[in-house]
């Protein structure tokens, strides 16, 4: 049996990473998990300049979930490049950088700037709802989304993966235009956008008002979004978004994920990446699968 | 892997006033607790995901357990849930987390131990291991629901202030300071902001030092997720921005280093 699988020509030792945002640079959880049992560690997302992120409160618990609204609080590149990747270059893991900005130029110049470095793929950040830069509707338009993902591709010297929001009308619009523009693969689903009233203050739970929601409260609403964009393209998915147990990560592949993503849960339990792998490579000797690729998209 | 969660026995659970709890838990965290550290619980509802950082009030780390007094914040909260358990049962913490007090700062010091509502349970077991010239402890509560006081007036000298007058001296624990013109070199607090925000301010004028116990809403609770940030004067070496993590960098931070 193996668990190894290949996105876009990188090879992870079993089809489990980490939610980028959940994880910090991997070192938080070092402590609880190691990280070189992980298919890769997915890190926060970097800009070109340091960001200071948003007011407190920036998290509230929801049923079944949380809200965040970080706002993509970073060191920036430069920083992240010294101290970050030389730290996760001692594990035996993939490393992928999730890539975030305010505006094209601001997304090119940290994917120019890890050209020479030794990630191994990038994913690139088009669809957090917490940052107030009028952006967001960047993710959420097919045109704009294909013309940056060219712009990405055309200095990208690793593997680009583009992140896609929940918060649009038809999936599978955007997927096909991030596959158009050259992604080697996508990931999904980002948070879903939320509001969260605290009725004894009488005011927002979160002091940027809105927040992404995850947790397993959206799984379900993750695991249709995954099948219908594998539906629609043929680059590699990586699926998230409310994945709490093994279950639920063989669900998501099973809708078509090639590789799937742990977040919200590893702060129910640090370790819980591991308790997924090893679940996912349980089913597979019960249900007699040889590979994670038989699974993939195993149900139409 | 040096840190698991943990599955831990409740040993004993009392109500010490109303809305008050006080919860003994059988746990490895014991051994290496320190006064100022916080756990983070869990509920054993799953639609609760995330851990309710909890200070820690007492250390016996010879018996391995630890004492948690906290606030049910309101009906259907993780911590009505934890008021409703009983000795026997058992939950999950991860912990110990942050970094504490530092004690070896107070020593020969005239000291003030100020802790005012649901922050004054973490100041106990500082209040414990303190070596220092002068202890004197300032509790600051809302009534006559004086919780803990015992306890205190055997590891110090106790002041206290209400809200309402009822016990001592009436206001808050600043008031207690300056109604029984008591001084210090050196000041722990632990509290609602406001609180800090004075002593702070009155520790700046009157140039002593002091640490600082802050609270705020967090996810992961060992510093992953940023989402349990402070202001800071400088820019921070770790988030090279002028944010500290308080569930990692603190809670305890230097009343300078803070923009509260």
């Amino acid at each position: 049996m193996d668990m190894k699988v290949n996105i876009a020509g990188v090879e992870w030792k079993n089809p489990v990473t980490v939610a980028s945002g959940t994880f910090g640079s991997g070192e938080e959880f070092s402590d609880f998990v190691d990280l070189n049992r992980l298919g890769a560690v997915t890190t926060k997302g970097v800009a070109n300049v340091p960001w200071s992120g948003n007011p407190t409160p920036r998290v509230a618990e929801v049923y079944g979930g949380m809200m965040n609204a970080i706002g993509l609080q970073n060191p920036g590149i430069e920083l992240f490049c010294q101290r970050d990747i030389p730290y996760l270059k001692q594990f035996d893991t993939k490393i992928i950088v999730n890539v975030c900005g305010h505006a094209p130029e601001e997304y090119l110049a940290v994917v120019e700037r890890l050209a020479d470095e030794p990630i191994d793929m990038m994913e690139i950040n088009i669809s957090c709802p917490n940052v107030n830069a009028g952006f967001l509707a960047f993710g959420q338009d097919a045109g704009h989304v294909e013309e940056l993902t060219a712009q990405i591709k055309k200095i990208a010297k690793q593997p680009v993966i583009m992140k896609l929001t929940p918060n649009v009308t038809d999936i599978t619009e955007i997927a096909k235009a991030a596959e158009a523009g050259g992604a080697d693969a996508i990931s999904l689903i980002n948070t879903l956008t939320g509001m969260k009233i605290d009725i004894n203050r009488r005011t927002f739970a979160l002091a940027n008002k809105t927040g992404g929601v995850s947790g397993p409260a959206v799984h379900p609403i993750a695991v249709r979004m995954v099948y219908q964009a594998a539906q629609a393209v043929n680059i590699p998915i990586i699926g998230m978004g409310g994945i709490a147990t093994a279950e639920d990560a063989i669900e998501m592949i099973l809708a078509g994920a090639s590789a799937v993503s742990v977040g919200t849960a590893n702060f129910h339990d640090p370790a819980v990446t591991l308790k997924v792998i090893d679940g996912i490579e349980k089913y597979m000797e019960k249900q007699g699968f040889e590979t994670v690729k038989d699974m993939v998209g195993a149900v139409r | 892997m040096t840190k698991k969660k943990e599955q831990v026995q409740i040993i004993s659970q009392v109500q010490l006033a109303e809305g008050i709890f006080s919860m003994w838990i059988c746990t490895e965290a014991a051994k290496t607790a320190k006064p100022g550290q916080f756990l983070s619980m869990y509920t054993n509802d799953g639609t609760k995901l995330l851990p309710r950082p909890i200070s820690i009030c007492e250390i016996d780390r010879e018996g391995g357990a630890l004492r948690v007094v906290y606030r049910v914040t309101g009906e259907n909260t993780g911590t009505e849930q934890f008021s409703r358990m009983k000795a026997g049962e058992s939950l999950f913490i991860v912990g110990p987390l942050g970094n504490g007090f530092p004690l070896e700062e107070a020593k020969g010091k005239k000291a003030f131990l100020m802790g005012g509502g649901i922050g004054v349970p973490p100041i106990l077991e500082l209040a414990k291991e303190m070596d220092c010239g002068k202890k004197q402890i300032i509790a600051g509560y809302r009534d006559r629901q004086t919780f803990l006081r015992e306890e205190f007036e055997k590891n110090g000298e106790l002041f206290i202030s209400t809200e309402d007058g009822s016990v001592g001296v009436k206001g808050n624990v600043l008031d207690a300071v300056r109604e029984l013109g008591l001084e210090a070199d050196i000041i722990f607090a632990c509290g609602p902001t406001p609180m800090l925000r004075a002593i702070k301010q009155y520790a700046e004028e009157k140039g002593i030092t002091c640490y600082i116990s802050l609270e705020e809403r967090m996810a992961c609770g060992i510093g992953a997720c940023l989402g349990c940030v402070c202001k800071t004067k400088e820019k921070d070496a770790h988030s090279n921005v002028n944010n500290k993590r308080i569930c990692k960098d603190g809670p305890v931070f230097l009343s300078t280093e803070v923009e509260i």
